[in-house]
């Protein structure tokens, strides 16, 4: 098998960007990936690209609309779905094109534009009266609450946190400059328990990344990140005896993912992680779901600053899911800011010394899952 | 830079299954689906938990459903948890990827499906929604309306006639007759059809494909794992995709530029094939394709009668994969090509070639 490096990372300023064209959003992010990767459009060998559902934009299968803006005219190019998930799942399929030794050099990007379409209904599946997606999970959320005990102000801690890491992060979509827990508590309610500051923002924004070989990644100008797992796993949206605060799939890709990467203890193992969090509680559920904390205590680690910058367990350096949402980059923005930790790029929101980071992603009824285990090292031992 | 049309691993088809072509399946996608689970599992004595990587292709907007890919898992079974992925593609691209995915040496066997269900829209306005979504798509730019225009410019080149798409036609539906998958088929000669009146000039009616639903699906097995599961595995040689511009004023619709690049790439000598299963969803797409291919006439081109006869959309790239492995799989054929594409006027088109031994 060969080996995939990541040498090259590319993103949007993410927000409503009303100025300019799903075109402009995905060239752009495109353009900046392959400036930092000190490459051109003809390097590119493929191009795998994903986003959420084409009813969002209202445009059909856009791999043929934006064949001409991504490069990718004369070369092979394929877009991925797999719902929220499907940022992460499409760096995976990426990677998979340069593991097989078929391509030497893949860009991979997501992207989403919410502002221009209604992402409320179409998260509930283009239905009118959609409850939207946290109403979906909320039940979930106050089931979690129930089982593990968690006292009430863990959600709201993750929100607080998530956005003071946001305000280190030029690209996020919200800075919310005067955020503290009382302004997230007296937020309205919209799904018992998550407040509206507890939610995630509706975001427009791409994010790219350029993937090669080893011989690719010794011609990068700049530390590559090395791609030392993945894992996808997927389940039955429904069905009697389901755990849907800790799915299996989950735990199922999880486990995969740690064993490929030879990792036996996660908390000490991984230096740092990009979770899908889109609301709050989310945070604590994925460290359980993930096997990152035990059963029931995954609220605890939120609780005692462990998740924060300069915690044992940083999640969400960047500002997460929370502070920038355009859906379909979203699961790649984990993966891509994962990669930004190990290379030690990551700025104002680096975690010092960080050489094993994970990027995660979770979609549909939490039924979908993909995550990556990139490092500074090409083989690091644990 | 370079790109590669196979890998180190030797890939083949073991098992292949196609719902019938439906003017209107009344039942939902996720049971077209879990019909050929069934039959792939019974055909090959697997079980579920048995195939390695599962991989669809299907496309939201047929059904008008965001997520709609989602219901679809009912199908081909996600308990315990799969490893799986979805393209919103035809499930060609799907087979593309799953063929990648097994290069990598660690798993044997991957489930790859395509499906869609057109008869609940209304295709003409979904579709132009393929086009550029601030030029094109406000002028309900459609595909039809593409295949009238490259029609025309093949028309206008001399590269052919109307005469010429009626003979594909012609053709196309007499072999549809021999084919139980086929939703439209009939013995009808070319002047017959000359005599029909214009629909998208100069293209008439049956220029163009039925309105269908139905799914197609395979397994695909590595090296010894292939030979275990099947006696006649049919053999993955090459497989190569490529791209052309979403701007149709930049490409010359007589020409399909991305096949030959496809092609090129594959080495493929256009005499070599038995068989070419194609997908030619409007008749001048024939003309276009065999002359980038470099078909000579001693290559049978779409003995199952090809998307003339019916076009589930998103299974019908893959279709063309299962129709050629058939051929293989009982003697009929020793190597095929099949074809799929993607967008209006064959804007990309993959290729992908299989022959009974595995070199």
């Amino acid at each position: 098998m060969e080996r995939c490096a990541v040498v090259g990372l590319g993103q949007t300023k993410y927000s409503k960007r009303h100025e300019i064209t799903v075109d402009g959003l995905v060239r752009w992010a495109a353009k900046n990936a392959l400036e930092d990767a000190g490459l051109e459009w003809k390097d590119l060998d493929a191009i795998v690209i994903g986003k959420a559902p084409d009813a969002l934009e209202g445009i059909m299968m856009p791999e043929l609309s934006l064949a001409d803006a991504l490069g990718s005219i004369g070369k092979p190019i394929h877009r991925v779905h797999t719902a929220g998930s499907v940022g992460a799942s499409t760096a995976i399929s990426a990677a998979t094109l340069i593991e097989s030794g078929m391509y030497d050099t893949v860009l991979t990007l997501g992207y989403e534009k919410q502002s221009d379409g209604n992402a409320t209904w179409a998260l509930g599946g283009g239905r009118s009266g959609s409850q939207g997606a946290g109403g979906s999970f909320a039940p979930w959320i106050r089931k979690y609450i129930a089982k593990s005990g968690a006292p009430p102000e863990v959600g709201i801690k993750v929100a607080v946190k998530d956005r003071l890491n946001a305000l280190r992060n030029p690209n996020a979509h919200l800075h919310l400059y005067d955020i503290d827990e009382k302004k997230v508590k007296e937020s309205p309610m919209l799904w018992d328990p998550i407040h509206f500051l507890e939610s995630c923002p509706s975001s427009d924004g791409a994010a790219a990344m350029v993937l090669t070989n080893e011989k690719g990644a010794k011609k990068a100008p700049k530390k590559p990140a090395w791609v030392i797992a993945h894992a996808k796993r997927t389940e039955f949206t429904q069905f009697p005896g389901r755990d849907t605060v800790k799915p299996q799939a989950g735990v199922d890709c999880a486990e995969a993912l740690y064993k490929k990467a030879g990792i036996t203890n996660p908390r000490k193992q991984i230096d740092c992680a990009e979770l899908y969090v889109p609301f709050s509680w989310y945070e604590p559920m994925w460290l359980e779901g993930h096997l990152i904390a035990p059963e029931n205590e995954g609220w605890k680690m939120t609780l005692e600053g462990a998740t924060a910058i300069g915690g044992d367990f940083p999640v969400n350096m960047s500002g997460g899911v929370l502070s920038s949402n355009p859906i379909g980059a979203s699961g790649m923005i984990r993966c891509l800011e994962a990669a930004n930790q190990v290379r030690g790029t990551a700025g104002e929101y680096q975690v010092d010394g960080a050489r094993v980071a994970l990027g995660h992603a979770y979609g549909g009824a939490a039924n979908y899952f993909a995550m990556w285990i990139v490092s500074s090292e090409k083989d690091p031992k644990f | 830079m370079a790109s590669r049309t196979h890998g180190k691993e030797d890939i083949a088809i073991v098992a292949v299954a196609q719902t019938p072509s439906y003017r209107a399946f009344e039942e939902t996608e996720p049971l077209l689906l879990l019909t050929l689970t069934n039959e792939i599992l019974k055909a090959t004595g697997l079980e579920r938990n048995d195939v390695d990587f599962t991989i669809a292709g299907s496309c939201d907007y047929l059904s008008g459903l965001p997520f709609a890919f989602v219901s679809n898992v009912d199908g081909f079974g996600a308990w315990p948890p799969v490893y799986e992925s979805h393209l919103e593609m035809d499930g060609a691209w799907a087979l593309f990827e799953a063929y990648v995915r097994l290069q990598m040496g660690d798993i044997d066997t991957a489930l790859v499906a395509g499906s869609g269900k057109s008869s609940p829209g209304r295709p003409r306005e979904i579709f132009a929604l393929q086009s550029n979504p601030y030029y094109l798509a406000p002028l309900g730019f459609d595909p039809i309306s593409l295949a009238g225009m490259q029609a025309n410019a093949l028309i206008d080149s001399g590269k052919a006639t109307e005469e010429d798409f009626a003979r594909v036609v012609s053709r196309s539906r007499r072999d549809g007759l021999s084919n139980p998958y086929a939703q439209v088929a009939k013995d009808v000669s070319p002047e017959a059809l000359l005599k029909e009146p214009y629909y998208a000039q100069p293209l008439r009616k049956h220029d163009l494909p039925p309105i269908s639903d139905g799914a197609s699906m395979l397994l695909l097995a590595r090296g010894d794992r292939a030979r275990e599961l099947s006696d006649n595995p049919v053999w993955i040689t090459g497989i190569d995709h490529r791209m052309e511009s979403s701007h149709p004023g930049l490409r010359d619709l007589t020409e399909s530029t991305s096949t030959r690049i496809a092609a090129e790439k594959l080495g493929l000598d256009g005499g070599a094939f038995d068989v070419a299963e194609l997908m030619v969803s409007y008749s001048p797409e024939e003309i276009v394709l065999k002359n980038a291919l470099g078909l000579t006439d001693s290559v049978r081109i779409n003995p199952s009668g090809g998307p003339l006869c019916g076009h589930p959309v998103m299974a019908t790239g893959l279709a063309r994969v299962c129709e050629a492995a058939r051929l293989i799989q009982r003697g009929e054929a020793g190597r095929a090509l099949a074809h799929a594409s993607s967008g209006g006027a064959l804007q990309q088109n993959l290729l992908c070639t299989l022959q009974a031994s595995a070199s």
